[in-house]
């Protein structure tokens, strides 16, 4: 087994990162490590800086200070901000995935379902038509969308479908971290049980590593095994899922988790 | 008005009725020479310049018409084509154009000019090591399609990262079975830049590659010049299994037989009778005085 | 008999920060060891902090004060302050747990629900799933219901998913949070000879069983928790 596959090797090393927005702190100090194969929720209210923090461990928004380290395909550990801006971008479209809250962020409104999926095989080099309308079809089916629906713009999708669709164009090219800000927030709560069980049934056959954002703590308990609670940019709390959940130790997580609605 | 005002008036009008050589004052024509050397110093890449105002609207060749003023010379002939035809408005004015503001030599042969502006062809006769091919450009960036943001289009150039324009080509294929796209057809520039060769059929792509003569292509509206030098490679964009091919038609030209050559359709009566001839007025022609005949002309 | 399972004056409470911080006390000095092949069964007044100590030992509470010992892959962890991917790994290859209630996910089946942990241990999928569906004939799971999710089954049903999910991986150690409650006497008796098999085998067993008959049957040893009360305070 290689070295890049060791579970002991942290995929991502995170360390006394901090953004700030001018004066006003977006997330200050965070440390963690995320392995391989581990789903990884930060879970806070709005505001408490989460999205501020996974914009910054994806490399979509510049740190202030701190280190984002992460284990290329070939083993070695990079510092993030350190990259060219195109081996980032090749980063990000084939080793991570990105799914965002609102479908239409993460995909082409005006181009087809099939061709949703298909443009990051072809942004990787892909040159056979059959072969990539072939990926696309096996996709679609994945995350269940029908095939008939292959040559259809993502507008004449539901909600649900949509974030499939989202998915499936994130996953295509056998990534290894997705990130996913409030993947279902916004869906019907049948629809996000789907969504739950569809992404869950993936990570766990695909082996992906996760940093799922969300202040859903149902969600954080579904997909995730560690969780990290935010407040007002920093982390308050950090542990396995189920602890943090059933035996809340900070003030405010205490809140949080007193705060679900029993059904 | 008072006397020297009055004065003052006559003086200008006479001023104005000379133009400078080919309109442009010299420092804008130096202005975009820099900008068409820069452009052949890096073929495909579309190079920022300060588009002046021209007396004629945008869309009617002012890009085109800036890059001819600025190469343009005393010795130069000129011809100038609208969708192959030397006899059309547009062509007529800016041949014209020049003549009044160059008095440089015109023509209509291909093969007889230094200089060839077109709106959306290549002349079929062959071009030749010093000659100019300069293409007026409407919209010069291939990327606007999928990505509305300047910023990111020439982040993705800067990257090269071109995977989207197979998404257009994908698009084709699912909807119509074949890559449908029959004009503006998206190229590689010597294995660099992906480039819009500007609305030509793609019948003409294959003309553009290791072409002997410089092509110069100029968007006047979207202020882009970009250019291939003499014997560059340009690749027209295809899928492995959906290989690039170009128009083919089932008659020979009506007027003068020639099978090997971009056709147009040319409605003749209200009966909605029609023909095929040669879009190229100056080929088409020329074969004719030759000899050659197509089935209308016995 | 190897000691499996040590735990060493443990201590838990809750400060409960949004009732001004008062700090509930459960229990205190908890001492007691679990060997391979012994069923050893906590008991005591409901509230008497049962639950706590299992949920201690299988890391979903955190631990006050103490040491909570358990072999694992080799060498010995405390799990009172390991990390949570080394909690992870433990539940995964040592510490098997029957939890008293379900926690359904949406639309997997009850086959697959029980047959996650055999698969995330490595079993070949169809291996796991026909290990799995003979469990279920053994606990008289209806058939029409294993490809089914369990979340509309009753609660007898969903009792023996998840006694099969916990039974079904070999794991040294087996935590059992009154996994009888809510089966009928026939089901019941297959549990306690589950549970026998499992002795049989060297695993140690820690459990709740409410039900006399069956802590009678299975315990080897029971543990008086209010012994560990912290404070005759403590509800």
């Amino acid at each position: 087994m290689s070295v890049c596959m060791n579970a002991d090797h942290p995929l991502m090393t995170v360390r006394d990162l901090t953004h700030m927005y001018g004066n006003r702190v977006g997330c200050r100090d965070v440390s963690f490590d995320l392995h391989p194969g581990e789903v990884l929720a930060v879970v806070g209210e709005s505001g408490s800086g989460k999205t501020t923090l996974l914009d910054c461990v994806s490399a979509r928004l510049e740190r202030s200070s701190g280190t984002v380290g992460y284990q290329m395909r070939d083993g070695r550990m990079q510092d993030l901000h350190a990259l060219s801006e195109a081996e980032r971008r090749f980063l990000m479209r084939t080793d991570w995935g990105f799914v965002h809250q609102n479908p239409a962020d993460g995909l082409r409104m005006n181009v087809s379902a099939g061709a949703n999926v298909g443009e990051r095989l072809m942004a990787v080099g892909q040159r056979h038509y059959g072969q990539i309308r072939e990926a696309a079809m096996d996709w679609l089916g994945r995350v269940e969308i029908d095939d008939d629906r292959i040559d259809d713009r993502p507008g004449t999708f539901s909600g649900g479908m949509r974030q499939r669709l989202q998915i499936a164009r994130n996953l295509v090219t056998g990534p290894r971290l997705v990130f996913m800000d409030e993947p279902t927030g916004g869906l019907d709560v049948s629809v996000q049980a789907r969504l739950l069980d569809l992404l869950r049934g993936l990570v766990d056959d695909l082996g992906l590593s996760a940093i799922v954002v969300t202040h859903d703590l149902a969600v954080a308990r579904l997909l995730s095994q560690r969780m990290m609670v935010m407040k007002d940019g920093r982390v308050i709390e950090t542990g396995l899922t189920d602890r943090v959940l059933d035996d809340p130790q900070a003030p405010y997580t205490q809140l949080l988790v007193s705060s679900i609605l029993q059904v | 008005m008072s006397t020297d005002a009055r004065a003052f008036c006559r003086d200008e009008a006479q001023a104005i009725a000379t133009y400078n050589f080919a309109y442009l004052d010299e420092q804008s024509k130096r202005m975009i020479r820099r900008a068409i050397l820069k452009g052949i110093a890096v073929p495909g890449y579309q190079v920022p310049f300060a588009s002046r105002e021209m007396p004629m609207p945008y869309g009617w060749g002012t890009g085109g018409v800036q890059v001819t003023a600025s190469i343009i010379g005393p010795d130069d002939t000129l011809k100038v084509i609208d969708q192959g035809a030397d006899d059309t408005t547009n062509a007529i004015s800016i041949r014209k154009f020049f003549a009044r503001t160059t008095g440089v030599a015109t023509t209509t042969a291909t093969t007889d000019a230094s200089i060839i502006q077109t709106r959306h062809r290549i002349p079929e006769t062959p071009l030749t090591e010093g000659q100019v091919l300069v293409y007026q450009v409407p919209i010069p960036e291939p990327l606007r399609f999928l990505e509305p943001r300047e910023t990111e289009t020439r982040t993705m150039h800067a990257l090269a990262e071109y995977g989207v324009m197979h998404v257009k080509l994908y698009e084709d294929i699912a909807r119509h079975g074949h890559i449908a796209t029959t004009y503006a057809y998206p190229v590689k520039v010597e294995g660099r830049y992906v480039m819009d060769p500007s609305p030509t059929p793609k019948f003409d792509n294959p003309k553009m590659d290791q072409c002997p003569a410089l092509q110069l292509f100029g968007a006047g509206r979207e202020m882009r010049i970009y250019a291939i030098p003499p014997w560059t490679q340009v690749v027209s964009l295809d899928f492995e299994d959906h290989p690039f091919e170009v128009q083919a038609f089932d008659r020979p030209c009506a007027l003068c037989g020639a099978d090997d050559v971009f056709l147009d359709e040319v409605i003749m009566d209200d009966q909605g009778t029609r023909m095929f001839v040669c879009s190229d007025t100056d080929h088409c022609n020329s074969r004719q005085t030759a000899g050659h005949a197509g089935e209308q002309d016995t | 008999m190897p000691h499996k399972l040590i735990l060493d004056d443990v201590a838990k409470s809750f400060t409960l920060h949004l009732r001004d911080g008062i700090t509930l006390p459960v229990v205190a000095g908890v001492s007691f060891h679990v060997g391979g092949g012994e069923c050893v069964v906590l008991g005591g007044a409901s509230g008497a902090g049962k639950s706590s100590i299992l949920k201690m030992v299988h890391g979903n509470y955190g631990v006050a004060r103490g040491e909570i010992l358990v072999m694992h892959d080799g060498s010995q962890v405390d799990l009172a302050v390991a990390d949570p991917r080394t909690v992870l790994q433990v539940r995964r290859r040592t510490i098997g747990y029957v939890s008293q209630f379900l926690r359904a996910i949406p639309r997997v089946s009850a086959l697959d629900v029980a047959a996650e942990p055999l698969i995330r241990a490595g079993v070949d999928a169809d291996a796991a799933r026909d290990r799995t569906a003979s469990l279920f004939a053994r606990l008289n799971l209806p058939e029409r219901l294993w490809s089914l999710p369990p979340a509309t089954f009753s609660g007898g049903e969903q009792q023996r998913v998840n006694i099969a999910r916990g039974f079904l991986p070999d794991l040294p150690i087996l935590l059992l949070d009154e996994p009888t409650a809510s089966l009928d006497q026939r089901n019941r008796e297959v549990v306690v000879a589950m549970i026998a098999e499992k002795k049989q085998a060297g695993t140690a067993l820690l459990g709740i069983f409410h039900d006399a008959d069956v802590r009678d049957a299975v315990a080897d040893r029971v543990i008086d928790v209010s012994q560990f009360a912290e404070s005759p305070l403590a509800a």
